[in-house]
């Protein structure tokens, strides 16, 4: 599908290209920033609450507390993604509703939900990990890495 | 005890600062920077470096996605002295199973339970 | 251009390079829209002959409900004039979905002989175009020209599922959720209105380099710009030889940009220019950039602009549709997203 552009042709696109760039508006820096900020911080302050909940009320140690935090967190995220309502939190927040581990829950959780429709095993099944798979697979994949070259380095 | 909730506010907010910035001033699409993101947690994690930041702020560390990383790769580092390369393969995923299988769930029975809907 | 002229034969039904002239006028019959609920709420909003509350329409999927949009709109078109469905001897039309399936199973239901059409965003145009020339050329003596979208499907394949959280770019358009029909029949046949389909203008493609998906106005401008100006210089006319000249769906900065190409062309486009994607909703709906999909310039056209056209508000208009003709896996393959605009010339009879 690639071509090869003559020299007038180049040209045409880098001039439009400007143009375009110069009238195009562009998202508003700081307020998005702000938002973000807003929206990162809450979802990490509740996250705050319910690690101090399992360290003091359901004294976890501290190997079960984090995947008590972590499955908690899936679940807020998963529960309002079902409600319709996490969408809206990103529209606001963006960035501030991505990072968070909610947003990776959403990732999982909103994909499984939409293809339901092509079938609980073709679609849900088989199309859950579309959006977050690049992050399990650089995760997982780097961790490996990083667990080899550690005894590398013993 | 309030100053906990502050840092992780903080903290966590402004992880998600630096996330927008990259969405805003450049046209790398959100699952890129994630991608991003998790990998500076793993190298973070693997140098040990991040664990000051979870001593500081608590969730506002362990909750974005540079925590996920962070926890991978503590956890391949602790089985890799443990059971030596197996461990290295085994460690990511154990340490962060509860996130990933709680999704898988969760994921499953919202398909079961809910309708998308279309936005506004 | 005149190298390529010399080796060109001519045809009698063509002028300049590709314009398309219908000596034998077909004829508008009947038109038809459906309309969702935010375009309800719209500029246009009380012209749309069904409005959908619920835009499954009662159906399982967002698809199916697509689909029976399609169908019902070419039903409906009819209807409203008391034709006969067996009147139409061939259906033209298509959607944005993979493979037109829309089209395609409303075709099934209705069983009508069908020519499916992917044009992107440009199929109205493109369908009026072949429709015509079927009919002026005594081809056929009766064909409706149909288009949908729908923004949940549209926005399933495209782009992301409807629940995963997603930041709108100001550039950003919304997927129109609707469909259009236009029945075309023969001069001096009984069904025919006073408005007629005089030329019709095959866009090139043209790629200017945009990759950004959220920015298809920036990437459909230049073919938009390419075709007004292929169109006005095959026919020798110029801007003021029309009321009204429309794009389909190029959303503020695509039209603004549009505009800004012709002028370095040598061509003006004044106060004469409507785009259907920048109109179709209220500012107050804050649709950032505006409409696009099939259905944007085919509701708009066929629920406000022929209407206007009978009633004499507007004599000559020339209509454009563009379309982003890219897939959900070129843009990942790291290409920019080529366009097409297609336009045709309907004119109110003096009568």
């Amino acid at each position: 599908m690639s071509r090869n552009l003559n020299r007038k042709e180049l040209e045409e696109k880098e001039k439009y290209n400007a143009l375009v760039q110069k009238r195009m508006d562009k998202s508003p820096l700081f307020l998005d920033c702000v938002k973000a900020f807003v929206t990162g911080g809450i979802i990490c302050a509740v996250g705050e609450g319910f690690r101090k909940f399992g360290f003091h009320v359901l004294e976890l140690s501290q190997d079960d507390n984090n995947a008590f935090v972590a499955i908690v967190m899936v679940f807020l995220g998963a529960l309002l993604t079902g409600l319709g309502v996490y969408d809206q939190i990103y529209k606001f927040g963006g960035a501030g509703a991505a990072v968070p581990i909610t947003g990776f829950s959403n990732s999982v959780v909103s994909p499984a939900m939409e293809f339901r429709r092509e079938g609980l095993v073709m679609g849900t099944a088989a199309r859950m990990f579309n959006i977050a798979g690049p992050v399990l697979v650089y995760g997982i994949g780097g961790s490996v890495i990083v667990g080899l070259l550690w005894l590398a380095f013993q | 005890m309030l100053i906990d909730y502050v840092l992780a506010f903080v903290i966590g907010g402004l992880l998600c600062v630096i996330a927008q910035i990259l969405m805003d001033l450049t046209s790398m699409p959100p699952g890129r920077i994630l991608v991003l993101y998790v990998s500076a947690g793993v190298i973070l994690g693997a140098f040990g470096i991040y664990d000051s930041l979870v001593e500081l702020a608590g969730a506002g560390a362990t909750v974005p996605l540079t925590g996920f990383g962070n926890a991978l790769a503590k956890g391949a580092i602790r089985a890799a002295g443990e059971r030596g390369v197996i461990g290295a393969f085994t460690g990511g995923m154990t340490g962060t199973a509860a996130g990933v299988a709680a999704a898988i769930v969760f994921g499953y029975a919202a398909a079961l339970i809910f309708r998308p809907r279309t936005k506004k | 251009m005149d190298k390529r002229m010399q080796y060109i034969l001519n045809a009698p039904n063509r002028v300049g390079g590709q314009t398309l002239v219908f000596h034998n006028r077909p004829a508008v019959a009947a038109m038809a829209t459906i309309a969702g609920e935010l375009e309800a709420q719209g500029t246009f909003g009380h012209h749309y002959d069904i409005v959908l509350t619920d835009d499954l329409w009662g159906e399982e999927s967002w698809e199916k409900a697509e689909s029976k949009m399609f169908e019902q709109v070419v039903r409906k078109a009819l209807a409203k004039e008391n034709l006969s469905e067996t009147w139409v001897e061939c259906l033209l039309g298509g959607d944005l979905l993979n493979q037109i399936i829309a089209a395609n199973f409303a075709a099934r239901q209705l069983g009508l002989p069908f020519l499916g059409l992917y044009g992107a965003c440009s199929t109205m145009a493109e369908s009026l175009l072949l429709g015509s020339v079927l009919v002026s050329g005594g081809f056929m003596s009766c064909v409706a020209c149909a288009v949908t979208s729908h923004f949940s499907t549209a926005e399933r394949q495209y782009r992301m599922p409807l629940e995963m959280g997603t930041q709108r770019t100001p550039t950003a358009q919304r997927t129109v959720t609707g469909a259009g029909c236009t029945v075309l029949v023969a001069p001096g046949s009984p069904a025919a209105k006073n408005i007629e389909i005089t030329h019709g203008t095959v866009g090139k493609v043209i790629d200017l380099g945009i990759k950004d998906a959220n920015n298809m106005g920036a990437a459909m401008a230049p073919a938009a710009a390419d075709s007004i100006c292929a169109h006005l210089a095959d026919t020798g006319r110029t801007v003021d030889d029309y009321d009204l000249i429309v794009t389909g769906d190029l959303g503020a900065l695509g039209a603004e940009l549009a505009r800004e190409l012709c002028l370095q062309r040598g061509v003006d486009l004044k106060d004469k220019h409507l785009d259907c994607g920048d109109s179709i909703f209220t500012p107050e709906q804050d649709m950032k950039a505006g409409g696009s999909g099939c259905a944007c310039s085919a509701i708009v056209l066929n629920a406000y602009l022929l209407k206007e056209m009978m009633s004499g508000t507007y004599n000559r208009v020339l209509f454009l549709a563009t379309g982003a003709l890219l897939s959900v896996s070129s843009t990942q393959q790291g290409e920019s997203i080529p366009c097409v605009a297609h336009a045709v010339v309907f004119e109110r009879r003096a009568d």
